[in-house]
């Protein structure tokens, strides 16, 4: 609080207090237009506020904690949420011409696109660790509540099953929150310092270790379901697929990474802690089999939407498997693979979000030819395509070399396995890629004004990291892989 | 901590286990509401007991929260809705009785294991409450996925989060209890009665869980 009242209005204040105001104004609001536009403003808004922490970082206090890792996390967070708002505005529009959403509809689905960036932000600052898990709490149950929004019989079971497995997560975070304090309380002592991160870094060496473990473990599978590690990965497909699209957008390229950073946040814990567990070996299991699961199921799918979920499930299990190496190495690749993976992913899906628009249909078979039929588009979802396998010059190929080198240096065999992994999900990737853009292009199709500017800046930037990174980006980089260990 | 205060301590966590080993046995969504209505009764009396015994006024808060939402709110408001959608026939279970009570007693001998050890160095309270604690959890967690009914998942849900309670309470002078159980309350309420059976209700005129399960969208 000692930043908030030194400075009288700082970055952090207007990342949690804009959203929530927003959030009740859109709620009032009537007029969709207006009300999109009103989100894109907000949006931007809060991404200038996010960009001011790293001018003015405020003093860590009881409440807020802004250091070197959370600021890439709400920089990154705040971007996507202002370019996929950009999207949503005339992916909003045309649901509405469509009637498939009503105004009811849209107001709800806007006020709670606010609510969710505001639970994001708060995840993202909050010292208190009780905090942060109430704060991904409402994040969760409010993307059950936009998963729901169309209200077909595939959407209220996805957003059912979503809210089965997220609160069952949610459920095991807390118990392992409850066990952190209780480990804490013998050394801090009783109260609020026992559930403040920056108190619990500095002790964490005289906690009891076993305690610590059991409660690692607790977090890891709670946040971990959140994160959408196998096997507590069933939740996400369906989320993704069932939801208007920008969700899908925000869900993969922006929650995911707010259940991976409390994650991380304990990991530190852990492995500040010399007689704990290593935590990386448990992380580095279930992010290698999320890999190898998700490469295998990306054969099967039949609906473009569920196809980049699984590809999510993908990039966010190399996330884990860097995150869980350690390392200078591997966690600057984690990281950057973080950022690349959020940004192409979210373009892919504005990508996906006008295609299904246009063709009207979900299903991959229905979908072909479209560089033909829709040169931008089809030429835009290649891009987004081949910048997702992991292909030169896009900056997802740079961090998944980074990563294999450096679990080459580690052990070459393991090595092995994770280029394995990693090609099974190419393969099936290409070969979709090629139905769905090349050859003859499928019947039907509506005229639809989305922008694409959104999906091109995106993609923009992630040829421009894979060629040129530049020596800022790398070194704040460098600092936050440092300090991870 | 005096004896008699840590027996009594126990009693109420041990007597929580046991009324969510019984909620996996019901088979009628009625029989099972009042079930519930009992294990927040406990829960209530067990939250009121470890606020006089740390002598933290705000534990009250928890215990009344408990008492008025959990054990009397919910319980009536499902019993009105199961009443008016003509629900309360018996309920469909995936697996039979017998396994899953074994599968329960497992569980507890399973949190029993796990955490005993670990929290040797912890002060004993705190300690049975955190064992009793994992067990209502998982047996929570059980019933939920033995159960195809809604309304019986959302109990299954609602009786984890009564073990989460209890080991909040339990953890001493931890902060956030009141604000943890007044969020998760809102947000059962919310959620849970007012959107998702609703949605359910309004889409198959039935809260069989079953019946999404042919709308699975990426079969063929």
């Amino acid at each position: 609080m000692s930043g908030i009242a030194a400075s009288g209005l700082d970055g952090v204040t207007v990342l949690l207090a804009l959203p929530a105001a927003t959030a009740v104004l859109l709620a009032l609001l009537p007029a969709y237009r207006l009300a999109a536009l009103v989100n894109v403003i907000s949006c931007g808004v809060t991404f200038l506020a996010a960009l001011s922490l790293f001018v003015v970082t405020p003093a860590t206090g009881g409440f807020v904690l802004v250091d070197a890792l959370n600021i890439v996390f709400l920089v990154l967070n705040t971007f996507v949420a202002f370019t996929t708002s950009v999207f949503s505005r005339s992916y909003i529009a045309h649901e509405h011409e469509t009637g498939r959403l009503t105004l009811r509809h849209l107001r709800f689905y806007h006020a709670m696109y606010q609510v969710l960036l505001f639970a994001m932000n708060l995840a993202l600052v909050a010292n208190n660790i009780g905090i942060m898990w109430v704060a991904i709490e409402v994040a969760t149950l409010t993307t059950v509540l936009i998963v729901g929004l169309y209200r077909t019989h595939e959407a209220i079971e996805a957003a059912w099953k979503y809210f089965i497995l997220g609160s069952v997560g949610i459920a095991l975070a807390l118990f392992g929150t409850i066990l952190v304090y209780m480990a804490a309380r013998p050394v801090v002592g009783e109260g609020a310092d026992g559930m403040l991160w920056s108190v619990l870094i500095r002790h964490a060496s005289a906690f009891d270790p076993a305690l610590l473990n059991v409660a690692f473990v607790f977090l890891l599978l709670g946040y971990g379901t959140k994160v959408g590690l196998a096997p507590l990965h069933s939740w996400l497909p369906d989320a993704h697929a069932e939801g208007p699209t920008p969700i899908a957008a925000v869900l993969s390229g922006l929650l995911l990474n707010v259940a991976l950073y409390a994650v991380l946040r304990f990991k530190l814990l852990l492995a500040a802690n010399p007689e704990a567990l290593a935590p990386g070996p448990l992380m580095m299991t279930m992010g290698l089999g999320s890999v190898l699961l998700a490469g295998l199921m990306l054969y099967r799918r039949r609906d473009i939407k569920r196809l980049f979920a699984y590809s999510s499930i993908e990039h966010m299990g190399l996330m884990a498997f860097a995150f869980g190496l350690g390392g200078p190495l591997a966690n600057f690749a984690g990281l950057l693979h973080m950022t690349m993976h959020s940004l192409t992913k979210s373009a892919i899906f504005f990508a996906v979000g006008t295609i299904t628009q246009v063709k009207g249909t979900q299903r991959l078979s229905q979908i072909r030819g479209l560089t033909v039929s829709h040169p931008v588009l089809g030429w835009g979802l290649v891009a987004g395509v081949v910048a997702i396998a992991g292909m030169p010059p896009f900056g997802v190929f740079m961090s998944e070399f980074l990563l294999v080198s450096a679990t080459f240096a580690w052990m070459p065999l393991l090595a092995l396995a994770l280029v394995a992994s990693l090609l099974v999900g190419f393969g099936a990737l290409m070969l979709r890629l090629s139905a769905i853009a090349f050859g003859e292009p499928s019947p039907g199709g509506t005229a639809v004004a989305t922008s694409t500017v959104p999906m091109f800046v995106h993609l923009a930037l992630v040829l421009m990291a894979g060629v040129y990174l530049p020596p800022p980006i790398v070194a704040w980089f460098q600092t936050v892989a440092e300090m991870l260990g | 901590m005096t004896g008699l205060g840590f027996d009594i301590a126990h009693l109420f966590a041990g007597g929580l286990v046991l009324v969510s080993l019984m909620l996996l046995y019901q088979d009628r969504l009625t029989a099972m509401i009042h079930v519930f209505a009992v294990q927040a009764l406990v829960l209530t009396a067990s939250v009121a007991w470890q606020a006089w015994v740390q002598d933290a006024p705000h534990l009250y808060v928890t215990a009344a929260i408990a008492l008025v939402f959990k054990a009397i709110i919910i319980p009536v408001a499902l019993s009105r809705m199961v009443a008016r959608l003509g629900i309360q026939r018996g309920i469909e279970t995936v697996v039979g009785v017998g396994p899953t009570m074994l599968a329960g007693i497992g569980l507890v001998a399973l949190s029993m294991v796990v955490m005993l050890p670990v929290t040797a160095t912890a002060d004993p309270l705190a300690r049975e409450d955190l064992a009793f604690a994992l067990s209502v959890v998982l047996l929570g967690l059980l019933m939920m996925v033995t159960r195809r009914n809604a309304v019986s998942q959302v109990i299954g849900f609602m009786s984890l989060e009564n073990g989460l309670i209890l080991a909040a309470a339990g953890a001493k002078g931890m902060p956030l209890v009141v604000e943890i159980s007044v969020a998760f309350s809102v947000l059962i309420a919310f959620i849970v009665i007012g959107i998702v059976i609703f949605r359910i209700r309004e889409r198959f005129d039935t809260v069989d869980v079953g019946a999404l399960d042919r709308f699975r969208g990426d079969r063929t």
